[in-house]
C-alpha cells in the first residue's frame, strides 16, 4: 500500500528513460528483431545500389574525338617488335629498360631509370597509423645483384606550369617476359609517343613501365616512396657505387649518367595502371576488369571509375568487369533469396510505384556476387594491385586489366584491339587532364555492386547501424537484471532485518561489482594485446615452417593465458556474474567495433555479422532457464556454432572451404594468412587481435560459466 | 604673345577633352603619331610644348572656339599658329637627342629542340619630363603618368604562360637570363619615395596596373603576397617590392592592353605578326613590359614578348618519331601566319634578327667553311644586311647574328625571312652553370619539405679551366606564402649526398619570417658551393596552416602555389660582346643584350595541397546548430515555465482522473460513476468534444483526399 502511494507521488520519467526501460525490459525481442533486420538489410543492399554519374562536371569524357590513330597503332607494333629483339640478346632485362628509354628518349621526353630493391618481410602491424616512413627506402648496395629497375618517362606539357601530373603505369616482368606484358608496353609506349606530340595537356605525364619481378605493388612503391621521401645521403651513394652488374647499363657515356638523376613531375593529380592480361579464346567483346581497392578499404574517388566506366562502355565498346565471388553467382540459396526479393519487391511496387526494390533475379545475383566481393576485398585491407600503392600518398589510382579476346598471331585484331585500348587511355587522360582541382566531388566511401551500380556510405551504413544498435540496450538491461536480482535477494533479507546501513553497504558492493568484470576484460584485452604482438618475435626465428610457427603462436598464447590467471586469479574465483561478464562484453564490443568502423568500414560490418549474434546469444550452457527442452537445445547448438565459427582460425577455414570448396585442415595456413596481413599493414590484424579474440575468448568464458554461486546464493537465502 | 594667347586656347581645350574622355592622352597620341615631322618643339621652354597637340586637333575644336569672337581676330590667330610651328619646325633640328622614340625588332632563333623562338623588342623612349610636359606623341601618356604619379625608377611587369626549358633552350644567353620568366605574372617595382610611403604606392600602383592590364594584378595589393626582398632579387636600399601570382592565366586580354602602348598597335610593323592563334599555340609566352626612369634619362619603355614556337614543317605533317633528325625549315610566314608588310611608319628602326646559337657556330668553324648566309648547313632565304658576331671574353665567337633591315617592305614586297637546313644537325645551348629544380617532399596534409636541388652542368671547367679549389656562388631568393610555414632552422644541405653544416655552404642569409595573415616568408641566401660538387641539396622543413574558410580562393581543391624560386649566379655574366655595333646605329635589342645582367633561372612553380573544407559544409553545420540551439532552449524554457506546485496539483489531477476507456467501462456495466467527481461530467463532454474533433478532422482529411484525387 505504501510503495503504492509512494509510486503516485512519484513525477513519470522523462518519454526517452521511459522508452529505454521499455527497450531493456523487451531486450531479447528488440534484440533479435534488429539483428534481422540488420541482416535483411544487408542482403537487401544490391537492390538499393544507385547507378554511377559523374559529379565533377570538368571531367567531360568522351567529348573529344580521339587522336589515337592507326598510325599509333602502328608505332606500337613496331615497338613491341623492337622490345621482342630486345629482349631476345637481354641479360636479366637490362637491355628492355635501355631500349624502352632510348624509344622515350627519340620522343623527346625526359628518362630516367630508378632502381630498386624488393623491401622484405616485415612485422609492423602499426605502419598504418603512421605515415609512410622511410623504412621501404633501401637502397641497392655495392653488392646486390638482384634489382629491379622501372624506367620512367616524363612529358612537360607545352604550355602548362608543370605543378601537376598525370601518371600511367604499365607493369612488366623482366626476367620472363610474356607476349601480353610486351603488348601492354606497347600499349604505354604508343599512349605516351601520342600525349608527346598533344598540344593540349596543361599536366605534365609520367609514364612507368614498372620492373615487375619482384611483384608490381614493390615495384610502384619503391617508386613512389623515392619520388616523395627522397633520402638524400643514400641517394648518392647509388650515383657513386654503381650496382655490381648493372655497369654496363652506361656505357662508359656521360651522356647516359643524366638517366640515373631521378627526375620527378608535380604533384601527382591521379594514376592509371594498365596491362593486358591473358588473351581469351572465347567470348564475343574485349573486356576490362577494374580494380580500385586500396589498403585498408580505401577507394579512389567515384568519378575515376566512372569516367573509365563510361569511355571504355560508351566509346570504346568494351566489357567492364569487376572482381566478383564466382562461386555465388551459381548458388541456389541466393537464388532463393533473389526470388523472394523479387516477388516482395514487386508487391511493394503495387502499393507505391516509387519503391523500385524488385530487381531481376539474375542481376541481384550477380549484384551480391560482385558486393560481396567488394566488401571483402575492403576488408581484407590489402590493396588488390599497385594502385593501392598511389593511395597511401593520396592520389587516386585505379587499375586496368585488359582481356582480349583475339589469338595473339591474329595482326589485325591486335591492331583493332590497341586502337581501342590507347583510345581508352587517352580519353581517361584528357578527362584527367581537364580537371582544374583533385578529385573531390565523388564518393570516396562506397561498394560497387556492377561497374555502374554503387552503394553509398549512407546506405551501407544502415545494416551495420542495425545490427550495433541492441548492444548498448543489452548491456544495460544486462547490467541492470543483475543489479535487481542481487535487490531481490538483499530484499528478502533487509525485509526480515530492517537494518537500513546494512543494506546500504550490501548494494553498494553490489553495485561496484562490475569493477570484477571489468578487471577480467582488461586481463583479457592485456593478453589480446601480448598474442598480437608475439609474431614479431617468432619471425625473428629462422627457417621456421608456417604449422611450426603457428604452433608455437598457439601454444605461446595458451602459456600467456595461464601465466595471466595465475598472477591475476581465474575469473570464476572471484565471482563474477556472467551476466555482468556479458555486459561487460558487449560493451567492449561496441566501442571496438565503433573504432573499427571509422578505420575500415567493411571489415567492421563483416566482423558485426560474426560477433554481434555471437555476443547476443551467448549464455552459459549451465545456466538454468524455465524453457523447454527444443529452444533450450537450439540455444545451445546455435551457441556452439557461433562460437565455433567466431574463432578467426576456423573461419578463415571455413571460408576457405567456401570459396574453394577444399575442406583440408592446414594449421600452416592460418599463419601464412596472418603473415599476408601484417606485411600489407593491413588494420584487420589489429581488428582481429584487439577486438574479435578477445571478444572471443570473453564469449567462451561466458559459455563455460559454472553460474553456481548467484543462483546457489539464491536458493540459500 | 603669340604662346600665351595659344597657352590659353589650350587651357580650355584641354578642360574640355580632359572631361569628355580622361585617357586623352592616347587619343592624341595616336593622332599625333602620324603627324610625325611637325613635332619637333622638345628644346623649347614648356610653353611652346604644350602647343603641339592642339596642333592635331586644332581644326576641330576651332570652329566651337572661333564662335562668340568676331573673324579678324580668328585669322590673327591663324597666323600666330602658323609663325609658331615655323619656329617650331626650326628648333626640331638643334634637339634631336631628346626626341621621343619608338624602334620595333624582332629576333629569331632555331632552338636545337626543332622549335624556334622569336623575340619581339619594342622599345618607347621620353626625354626627361620637364623638358616634355604632360604631352607625348609617341609615348604611351598613361605609362607616363603611371611613372610620375608613383615616382617608378623602374618596374617590370611580366605575363607569361608555360615554362622556360633551361636545359634545350639555353640558361646562359642574355634571352634566358632577362626573358626567361615564371608562369602567371611577376611585377616588380622600384621607387623613388621615402620608405615609408612605399608600401601604400605599391597597392595604388598594382590597382592601376590591374586595371591597366586587364589582370588581377590587384591581388599583389595585401600585404600578404609581396615582400620587400634586400639583396637576393636584386640590391636595393629597400625601395623595392616584387610580387608573383603563379595562377593568373594569360591570354590575349592581357596582351591587347599592351599593344595598345606601342604607336601602331598590331596595326602595323612588326606586331602586326602578332597573329593571336600563332602566338598563343607555342610553347611559351612571355610579354613583359620594363620601364626605367630617371631625371637625366627620361622613361624609356620596353615591351618585350617571347614566344617559342613549333614550326609546322613545309609540308604540314607532324613527323613520326623515327624521323626525326632534321631540323624542320621555317620562314617567317609560317611561323606567324602573316607577313610583313612594311614597318610602323613613327618607328625609327625596324630591323629583323636571325641569331644561330653558338653550338651550330662551332659546329660550322669546325667543318671549315665560312659563317655565310649561305653555308653548309643551313641557308637563310634572304641575304642579310648586316653580319654582327659576338666576341665572348677569349675573343672567340659565340654566336652570330644576321640582321635584316625592314623599312623598305611595303605591302606589294612584303618581307620574309626563313631558315633551310641542308644537313641534320644537333647542337646544344650553354646551360647556366648548375641545373636547378625544386620539389615537394613528403605527403599528406600535416607537414612536408621543400627541396632544391642543384645538379653541376660543368659550365665553370669550360669557362675558367678547371681549377677544382674554386667555388662558386649562389643567390636563392624565395617567397613562400604564409600558410606554407617554413621552419628556417631546419635548413640541410646535403652535397654530393653528404651532410654539410650551413655555415660550410651558405656565406650570408636574411630570412623575413612569416607572419599568419600578414606577411610572407622570405629567404634570401648566398650559398658557396665547390666547384667540383655535382649535385646540391637544400631541404627546408614546413608545417601546412589553415586557412579560414572566406580565406580560400575559388577551385580551393586544386592546391596552392609556392611561388618559383629565383636562383641566381652573380659570378657568371650573361652579356653579349658585339665589336662592331656602332653606338649610332645600334639597336636597343643589341644594346640590351650587351648589358650586365648575371645569369639567372626560376625554379618550377610548387602545388600543395592544404586541408580543405567540405564547402557545403557551413549549411550542414548551420543545420545542427540550430537543431541543438533550439533544443536547448526549448527545455531552458520549458524548466523556467514550470512550477512545482503546480505540477504536483497536476499529478495529482491525472492521478484523480479516470481516462474516457474506463468511464465507458464503468456505464457500459452500468456502475455509477463517482457524483464526488464534479468535474467529471464536464471532462468527458470535454474529452467527448476533443473526439468529435479528431474524428472531424480525420474525415475532411480523407474527403479531401478523395476529391483531390479524383
Amino acid at each position: 500500500m505504501e510503495s503504492l502511494v509512494k509510486q503516485e507521488t512519484q513525477p513519470k520519467p522523462r518519454l526517452i528513460v521511459r522508452l529505454g526501460v521499455f527497450l531493456a525490459s523487451h531486450h531479447i525481442l528488440f534484440s533479435v528483431i534488429c539483428c534481422s533486420a540488420g541482416i535483411i538489410a544487408l542482403l537487401l543492399l544490391p537492390s538499393l545500389a544507385k547507378n554511377t554519374y559523374l559529379s565533377e562536371n570538368a571531367l567531360i569524357p568522351g567529348s573529344a574525338t580521339p587522336l589515337f590513330s592507326t598510325e599509333d597503332a602502328i608505332e606500337a607494333n613496331r615497338f613491341m617488335k623492337g622490345i621482342e629483339a630486345a629482349d631476345g640478346d637481354s641479360i636479366g632485362g637490362i637491355d628492355m629498360a635501355k631500349f624502352i628509354a632510348k624509344q622515350i628518349e627519340e620522343l623527346g621526353a625526359e628518362v630516367c631509370y630508378h632502381k630498386f630493391l624488393p623491401h622484405s618481410k616485415h612485422f609492423h602491424p602499426l605502419k598504418f597509423f603512421t605515415s609512410m616512413s622511410n623504412d621501404m627506402a633501401i637502397q641497392p648496395n655495392g653488392t646486390d645483384t638482384n634489382f629491379g629497375i622501372n624506367t620512367v618517362g616524363i612529358i612537360r606539357a607545352p604550355r602548362g606550369d608543370g605543378k601537376e601530373a598525370i601518371v600511367l603505369v604499365t607493369p612488366y616482368n623482366s626476367q620472363r617476359v610474356h607476349s601480353n606484358e610486351l603488348l601492354s608496353l606497347a600499349l604505354g609506349f604508343s599512349v605516351f609517343s601520342l600525349l608527346s606530340r598533344a598540344a593540349w595537356l596543361s599536366k605534365d605525364i609520367v609514364w612507368l613501365s614498372a620492373d615487375s619481378q619482384f611483384g608490381e605493388y614493390a615495384a610502384v612503391s619503391a617508386w613512389l616512396n623515392l619520388y616523395h621521401n627522397p633520402v638524400f645521403p643514400s641517394h648518392s651513394v647509388i650515383l657513386d657505387t654503381k650496382i655490381h652488374g648493372a655497369d654496363h647499363i652506361y656505357d662508359g657515356n656521360a651522356e647516359k649518367a643524366e638517366f640515373e638523376a631521378f627526375k620527378r613531375a608535380g604533384t601527382m593529380a591521379a594514376a592509371l595502371i594498365f596491362k593486358v592480361g591473358e588473351t581469351r579464346r572465347y567470348g564475343d567483346r574485349d573486356s576490362v576488369t577494374m580494380y580500385a581497392e586500396a589498403s585498408n578499404g580505401q577507394m579512389p574517388n567515384l568519378d575515376l571509375l566512372n569516367a573509365v566506366h563510361y569511355l571504355a562502355v560508351h566509346r570504346q565498346g568494351f566489357r567492364v568487369n569487376i572482381a566478383a565471388f564466382s562461386s555465388l553467382l551459381s548458388s541456389a540459396w541466393l537464388r532463393v533469396i533473389a526470388d523472394f526479393f523479387h516477388t516482395l519487391g514487386t508487391v511493394l511496387r503495387k502499393i507505391n510505384p516509387d519503391w523500385k526494390l524488385d530487381i531481376a533475379v539474375p542481376d541481384y545475383v550477380e549484384g551480391t556476387a560482385n558486393l560481396a566481393s567488394s566488401i571483402y576485398k575492403q576488408a581484407i585491407g590489402v590493396p588488390t594491385g599497385s594502385h593501392g600503392a598511389f593511395r597511401d600518398y593520396q592520389v587516386d589510382a585505379v587499375s586496368l586489366e585488359f582481356t582480349p579476346t583475339f589469338n595473339v598471331r591474329n595482326e589485325n585484331a591486335k591492331s583493332l584491339f590497341l586502337l581501342r585500348g590507347g583510345r581508352l587511355v587517352e580519353g581517361v587522360v584528357r578527362s584527367v587532364n581537364n580537371l582544374l582541382e583533385k578529385f573531390h566531388q565523388s564518393f570516396f566511401l562506397y561498394f560497387l555492386t556492377a561497374p555502374s551500380k554503387f552503394i553509398s556510405v549512407g546506405v551501407y551504413m544502415i545494416p551495420f547501424a542495425l545490427l550495433l544498435a541492441p548492444l548498448p540496450i543489452v548491456a544495460a538491461a544486462l547490467a541492470d537484471g543483475s543489479k535487481t536480482m542481487k535487490k531481490l535477494a538483499e530484499k528478502s533479507i533487509g525485509d526480515s532485518k530492517t537494518n537500513g546501513s546494512a543494506d546500504f553497504l550490501q548494494s553498494k558492493g553490489g553495485s561496484w561489482k562490475w569493477l570484477q568484470a571489468a578487471k577480467v576484460l582488461l586481463v583479457i584485452q592485456l593478453w589480446a594485446v601480448l598474442v598480437s604482438l608475439l609474431p614479431y618475435y617468432i619471425t625473428q626465428i629462422p627457417d621456421a615452417t608456417p604449422i611450426q610457427s603457428s604452433v608455437i603462436w598457439a601454444m605461446l598464447s595458451i602459456v600467456i593465458l595461464i601465466a595471466l590467471y595465475v598472477m591475476s586469479g581465474s575469473p570464476y574465483s572471484a565471482g563474477v556474474e556472467w551476466k555482468l561478464l556479458k555486459a561487460t562484453m558487449i560493451t567492449s564490443i561496441s566501442i571496438g567495433l565503433g573504432l573499427m568502423s571509422i578505420i575500415n568500414f567493411a571489415t567492421a560490418q563483416l566482423g558485426a555479422l560474426i560477433m554481434i549474434p555471437m555476443c547476443l546469444f551467448s549464455r552459459p550452457l549451465k545456466a538454468r532457464s524455465g524453457m523447454n527442452f527444443l529452444p533450450r537445445a537450439v540455444l545451445l547448438a546455435s551457441n556452439i556454432t557461433l562460437a565455433v565459427v567466431g574463432f578467426p582460425p576456423a573461419a578463415l577455414l571455413i571460408m576457405k572451404g567456401l570459396s574453394k570448396g577444399s575442406w583440408t585442415v592446414d594449421i600452416g595456413e592460418f599463419w601464412v594468412w596472418m603473415e599476408f596481413l601484417w606485411e600489407w599493414s593491413s588494420a584487420t590484424y589489429l581488428y582481429l587481435f584487439l577486438v574479435h579474440l578477445p571478444c572471443w575468448l570473453l564469449c567462451i568464458h561466458v559459455l563455460l560459466h559454472p553460474c553456481s554461486q548467484s543462483e546457489s546464493k539464491m536458493k540459500q537465502e | 604673345m603669340a604662346g600665351g594667347l595659344l597657352r590659353s586656347i589650350w587651357r580650355r581645350i584641354e578642360g574640355g577633352e580632359a572631361v569628355r574622355a580622361p585617357p586623352s592622352g592616347r587619343r592624341m597620341r595616336t593622332g599625333g603619331g602620324e603627324r610625325l615631322p611637325h613635332h619637333a618643339t622638345g628644346g623649347q621652354p614648356p610653353e611652346p610644348v604644350h602647343a603641339t597637340p592642339p596642333f592635331s586637333s586644332a581644326s576641330l575644336p576651332s570652329p566651337a572656339l572661333m564662335a562668340p569672337p568676331s573673324p579678324p581676330p580668328g585669322t590673327v590667330l591663324f597666323m600666330h599658329l602658323a609663325i609658331l610651328f615655323l619656329l617650331a619646325a626650326a628648333a626640331a633640328a638643334s634637339a634631336a637627342a631628346l626626341e621621343e622614340e619608338f624602334t620595333e625588332e624582332l629576333l629569331l632563333r632555331p632552338l636545337p629542340d626543332r622549335k624556334a623562338l622569336a623575340h619581339f623588342y619594342f622599345r618607347s623612349s621620353a626625354p626627361p619630363a620637364a623638358s616634355v610636359g604632360r604631352h607625348h606623341h609617341l609615348f604611351p601618356k598613361a605609362i607616363s603618368q603611371l611613372v610620375k604619379k608613383y615616382h617608378i625608377s623602374e618596374l617590370e611587369l611580366s605575363f607569361t604562360q608555360g615554362r622556360w626549358n633551361y636545359e634545350q633552350w639555353g640558361g646562359f644567353d642574355p634571352m634566358s637570363t632577362s626573358n626567361a620568366k615564371p608562369p602567371g605574372v611577376e611585377l616588380w617595382a622600384v621607387f623613388d619615395l621615402p620608405l615609408s610611403e612605399i608600401d601604400a604606392t605599391w597597392k595604388n600602383l598594382t590597382h592601376t596596373l590591374s586595371g591597366l592590364f586587364c589582370a588581377s594584378i590587384n591581388f599583389l595589393e595585401s600585404s600578404t603576397s609581396f615582400s620587400a626582398p634586400r639583396w637576393g632579387f636584386k640590391s636595393n636600399e629597400g625601395n623595392l617590392r616584387y610580387g608573383a601570382l603563379p595562377r593568373e592565366a594569360v591570354c590575349t586580354e592581357n596582351l591587347t592592353p599592351w599593344l595598345k602602348l606601342l604607336p601602331c598597335r598590331d596595326k602595323a610593323g612588326i606586331a602586326s605578326l602578332l597573329y593571336r592563334p600563332s602566338i598563343y599555340k607555342g610553347y611559351y609566352h612571355s610579354q613583359k613590359l620594363k620601364l626605367r626612369s630617371s631625371q637625366s634619362l627620361g622613361i624609356i619603355l620596353d615591351q618585350t614578348l617571347t614566344v617559342v614556337l613549333q614550326p609546322n614543317t613545309i609540308n604540314g605533317k607532324q613527323l613520326h618519331s623515327s624521323h626525326r633528325q632534321l631540323q624542320p625549315s621555317w620562314s617567317m610566314r609560317h611561323l606567324f601566319n602573316r607577313k610583313l608588310s612594311g614597318k610602323c611608319l613613327v618607328s625609327k628602326s625596324s630591323r629583323i634578327f636571325i641569331e644561330v646559337d653558338k653550338g651550330i657556330v662551332d659546329k660550322i668553324n669546325k667543318s671549315g667553311s665560312d659563317l655565310s648566309w649561305n653555308n653548309e648547313f643551313f641557308v637563310l632565304s634572304n641575304g642579310p644586311d648586316r653580319l654582327t658576331k659576338d666576341l665572348n671574353n677569349l675573343e672567340v665567337q659565340s654566336s652570330s647574328i644576321y640582321e635584316y633591315d625592314v623599312s623598305n617592305c611595303s605591302e606589294e614586297k612584303p618581307f620574309d625571312v626563313g631558315i633551310t637546313w641542308k644537313l641534320p644537325l644537333i647542337w646544344s645551348c650553354t646551360p647556366s652553370p648548375f641545373h636547378v629544380s625544386r620539389f615537394l617532399m613528403g605527403s599528406g596534409n600535416e607537414r612536408g619539405s621543400i627541396a632544391l636541388s642543384f645538379t653541376s652542368t660543368n659550365l665553370h671547367k669550360k669557362i675558367f679551366g678547371s681549377p677544382n679549389d674554386c667555388s662558386i656562388k649562389a643567390i636563392i631568393f624565395q617567397i613562400v606564402p604564409w600558410y606554407v610555414k617554413v621552419y628556417y632552422h631546419s635548413l640541410e644541405i646535403f652535397i654530393d649526398g653528404n651532410r654539410k653544416a650551413v655555415s660550410d655552404v651558405v656565406d650570408k642569409i636574411h630570412v623575413t619570417p612569416s607572419e599568419d595573415k600578414l606577411l610572407p616568408g622570405t629567404l634570401e641566401m648566398l650559398l658557396r658551393f665547390p666547384c667540383s660538387m655535382r649535385s646540391a641539396t637544400l631541404a627546408l622543413d614546413f608545417d601546412k596552416g589553415f586557412l579560414h574558410i572566406d580565406e580560400y580562393p575559388p577551385d580551393a581543391n586544386q592546391g596552392f602555389d609556392i611561388p618559383s624560386a629565383l636562383i641566381s649566379f652573380p659570378e657568371f655574366n650573361s652579356a653579349r660582346n658585339f665589336p662592331e655595333t656602332d653606338p649610332l646605329l645600334g639597336s636597343p635589342l643589341l644594346e640590351n643584350f650587351q648589358e650586365d645582367t648575371v645569369v639567372k633561372s626560376y625554379t618550377e612553380v610548387l602545388l600543395v595541397p592544404l586541408t580543405t573544407p567540405d564547402f557545403s559544409m557551413p549549411y550542414n553545420v548551420i543545420t545542427f546548430t540550430c537543431t541543438v540551439l533550439a533544443l536547448y532552449f526549448g527545455s531552458l524554457l520549458n524548466a523556467l515555465r514550470r512550477r512545482i506546485s503546480e505540477e504536483e496539483r497536476e499529478l495529482k489531477k491525472t492521478a484523480t482522473r479516470h481516462g474516457l476507456l474506463p468511464l465507458l467501462l464503468a456505464k457500459l456495466r452500468g456502475q455509477k460513476v463517482d457524483p464526488t467527481e464534479s468535474g467529471s461530467s464536464s471532462e468527458s463532454t470535454g474529452s467527448k468534444k476533443l473526439l468529435f474533433k479528431v474524428v472531424f478532422v480525420a474525415a475532411a482529411a480523407v474527403l479531401f483526399h478523395y476529391f483531390s484525387n479524383s
